[in-house]
């Protein structure tokens, strides 16, 4: 059965190229709120253009998966939660820690696989976690973090808390398992959950249509007979708008809820895939639709920020990136002597 | 001091921890209005209602890893898996996640939960309905894993395994359910991690777990009377972590060994402990130790057959006496 957003979405054909992001947002909310958006936005793709920078340097060893290009959906996905708010993501993670507040040096640092880092440098680029800010893990088996996700939402309605789960995910991760195991169990159980999707249409070099029988993703939510709806996930204020609708049905109607928010990634799967699988034209056109010059065009026909304002901004997320490598260059590797602290809880450490 | 059944001493436990405990919930399938499949739950949902009492659909992946997200933020699930058998749908869940959050995160999140599942054959459920499979657990750092033979350890392991900060597969046995024993009264704990010494002997000692212990101590006390054998038997009880010294000291004692164990050889706990005898105990050792396993074959159904690849006590009657040749070159030669 599809609900009525569902119905509004396929009449509409929404997605990208339909931009149907709401004007009332960009009134309706504070210029300084609307600039930090484009701050982060920034800040996340200065971020993630110096991991990889620094991945072809050694300084960051493993997978690094990056957010290029999927900027709108990592910013607009954050700012529709509130700070007490759970958020559970995946592998491709960098820009959601860093809008839930840990700061970019303890990121970097993270990466750089030092004490210093989130996870004091066990987890690295795809498990990073800061339990202070209820940023409660990325995670590298696709859809692991899904059952996790429903579990934190379980344990908040057990307790009836006002606070509710928000769980990333990447398209590819719809046609597991745990995907529709997590989706039947959260509405049979009626959990405070909002499940994004970021459709970047390919799930390593696996087109959409290649790997998934029904290509608009949201519509799989019908199955388990839960809210869903697609977005333009190039356009920051569209997704924030469904991210904030969806967080406040899970927190007053304690339903869950489902965002598709179409997407692309700029660069390959991580940082080491040569890309080769996806049409050259369709880049450069993707490319085009670049969420952040989306986002500052749109700023500056409202008249809310300047060229001055914009390169203050930029100058500004690029300086923070710069203190953040220093920080993660500077900080100190976790000493050997500590190789098994933290395998099991209550034990000293041990 | 009250006579029970293991079955008895799960469920009397789990109530306690109920009552105990607010953040205490059980989650599996049919554990609530059908009273669970081995009756371990029966009368719980009753009592503490379907909040505390979840049943779930068939998803072993997805109930499992809904249950690690309820401990990252504070409460303690216990879970029901059927059995074992079921468990490999939730490997990645307990592997990947269970075992590693804490871990991976730097130290910020615990995972209290307990698995319980019951394992074993005997029962002729074929190939997929009767494995042992506590070898995939015990090799993973971050979890624990405990298999108690008596009604008593499994009271006391139970409680200790609800209030341990990390994730403890408790290990049931099918053929176990229904036997009897005396289990202390109040609120008994045994702590993860400790052998129990089952009976004393000077002779040999056969090391064994779960029910294989069981029939390593009847075993142990025909011989002693057929044979004026002393055989110390000791019931290691906690795989991970598993106490050497008290299975070193027992073998530096008797200077020799037999592992009885329903596993599977290859690979198995048994492998774990020879080894761990081998570089802790070499020079103590008076004869090679023995295994004595599961054949290593998926159980048949048919039941000659069926009783063909499970360990039995004649095969361990068998280990003795081939420890006890060895006895003699070494006392005549």
């Amino acid at each position: 059965m599809e609900t009525r957003q569902q119905r509004k979405a396929a009449a509409q054909g929404a997605g990208p190229g339909d931009p149907r992001s709401p004007a009332s947002l960009l009134e309706g909310t504070d210029r300084e709120t609307l600039l930090n958006y484009y701050y982060q936005m920034v800040l996340i793709r200065y971020f993630e253009e110096k991991a990889g920078e620094m991945y072809t340097r050694a300084r960051i060893g493993g997978y690094c998966h990056l957010n290029l290009g999927e900027e709108a959906t990592v910013v607009g996905f954050c700012a529709g939660l509130e700070a007490d708010d759970y958020v559970y993501t995946n592998y491709r993670e960098h820009g959601y820690a860093i809008c839930r507040g840990i700061s970019p040096a303890v990121v970097m640092a993270e990466l750089f696989g030092k004490k210093t880092g989130c996870s004091s440098g066990r987890g690295g680029s795809m498990h990073l976690f800061d339990l202070k800010r209820r940023f409660m893990g990325g995670y590298g088996i696709v859809g692991g973090q899904l059952p996790l996700a429903v579990g934190a939402a379980f344990a908040l309605a057990y307790r009836g808390a006002r606070e509710i789960v928000a769980c990333q995910m990447g398209d590819g991760t719809t046609n597991g398992g745990p995907f529709h195991e997590s989706l039947n169990l959260a509405k049979l159980y009626r959990l405070p959950v909002v499940f994004l999707i970021v459709n970047n249409q390919y799930g390593m070099g696996t087109r959409v249509d290649q790997g998934s029988a029904v290509p608009d993703l949201y519509r799989k939510a019908c199955a388990y007979d839960i809210r869903s709806e697609r977005v333009d996930g190039t356009d920051l204020l569209a997704v924030l708008e469904a991210v904030r609708t969806a967080a406040r049905i899970a927190r007053e109607e304690r339903e869950p809820s489902l965002i598709e928010a179409v997407s692309y990634r700029f660069r390959g799967h991580s940082v080491v895939d040569p890309d080769r699988y996806r049409p050259e034209d369709e880049v450069r056109r993707w490319r085009e639709r670049d969420p952040i010059l989306l986002y500052a065009t749109r700023l500056k026909e409202a008249g809310l920020m300047d060229e001055s304002t914009r390169q203050e901004l930029e100058a500004r997320a690029q300086h923070e990136v710069e203190e953040a490598v220093r920080f993660a260059e500077e900080s100190e590797f976790p000493s050997v002597e500590e190789l098994y602290d933290f395998v099991y809880a209550g034990e000293g450490g041990r | 001091m009250a006579e029970m059944t293991y079955r008895q001493a799960l469920h009397d436990t789990l109530r306690e921890e109920l009552q105990r405990d607010e953040n205490v919930f059980l989650i599996g399938e049919e554990i609530g209005r059908f009273e669970g499949s081995y009756k371990i739950t029966a009368g719980l949902l009753q009592e503490f209602g379907p909040k505390r009492v979840v049943d779930t659909p068939i998803c072993e992946n997805g109930f499992v890893g809904l249950a690690i997200g309820a401990a990252m933020l504070g409460l303690r699930p216990i879970v029901e898996i059927m059995t074992i058998n079921f468990i490999a749908l939730a490997m990645d869940e307990i592997v990947n996640h269970a075992a590693k959050i804490y871990y991976m995160f730097g130290g910020q999140c615990p995972v209290p939960l307990v698995i319980r599942t019951p394992g074993g054959g005997g029962q002729q459920l074929s190939a997929t309905h009767s494995q042992n499979l506590e070898v995939w657990f015990a090799h993973v750092p971050g979890l624990k894993v405990v298999a108690p033979s008596t009604p008593a350890d499994a009271r006391g392991l139970l409680r200790t395994a609800v209030r341990d900060d990390n994730p403890v597969l408790f290990l049931e046995n099918l053929a176990l359910y229904n036997t009897r024993g005396e289990v202390p009264e109040g609120d008994y704990t045994i702590p993860i991690g400790k052998a129990q010494v089952m009976k004393e002997g000077h002779d040999l000692t056969i090391i064994s777990y779960s029910r294989m212990a069981v029939v390593a101590l009847d075993v142990a006390r025909r011989l002693e009377q057929e044979r004026q054998l002393s055989i110390e038997v000791v019931d290691v009880r906690s795989l991970r972590p598993l106490d050497h010294e008290t299975v070193v000291n027992s073998v530096k004692k008797t200077n020799r060994a037999i592992i009885f164990e329903e596993d599977w050889r290859s690979y198995g706990v048994g492998a774990e402990l020879a080894a761990t005898l081998q570089e802790e105990a070499f020079d103590y050792l008076d004869a090679p130790i023995q295994r004595v396993a599961g054949a290593e074959v998926p159980l048949p159904y048919s039941k000659p057959l069926e009783q063909a690849a499970l360990p039995s006590a004649r095969q361990l009657v068998e280990a003795v006496d081939r420890l006890a040749i060895r006895k003699r070159r070494v006392v005549y030669a």
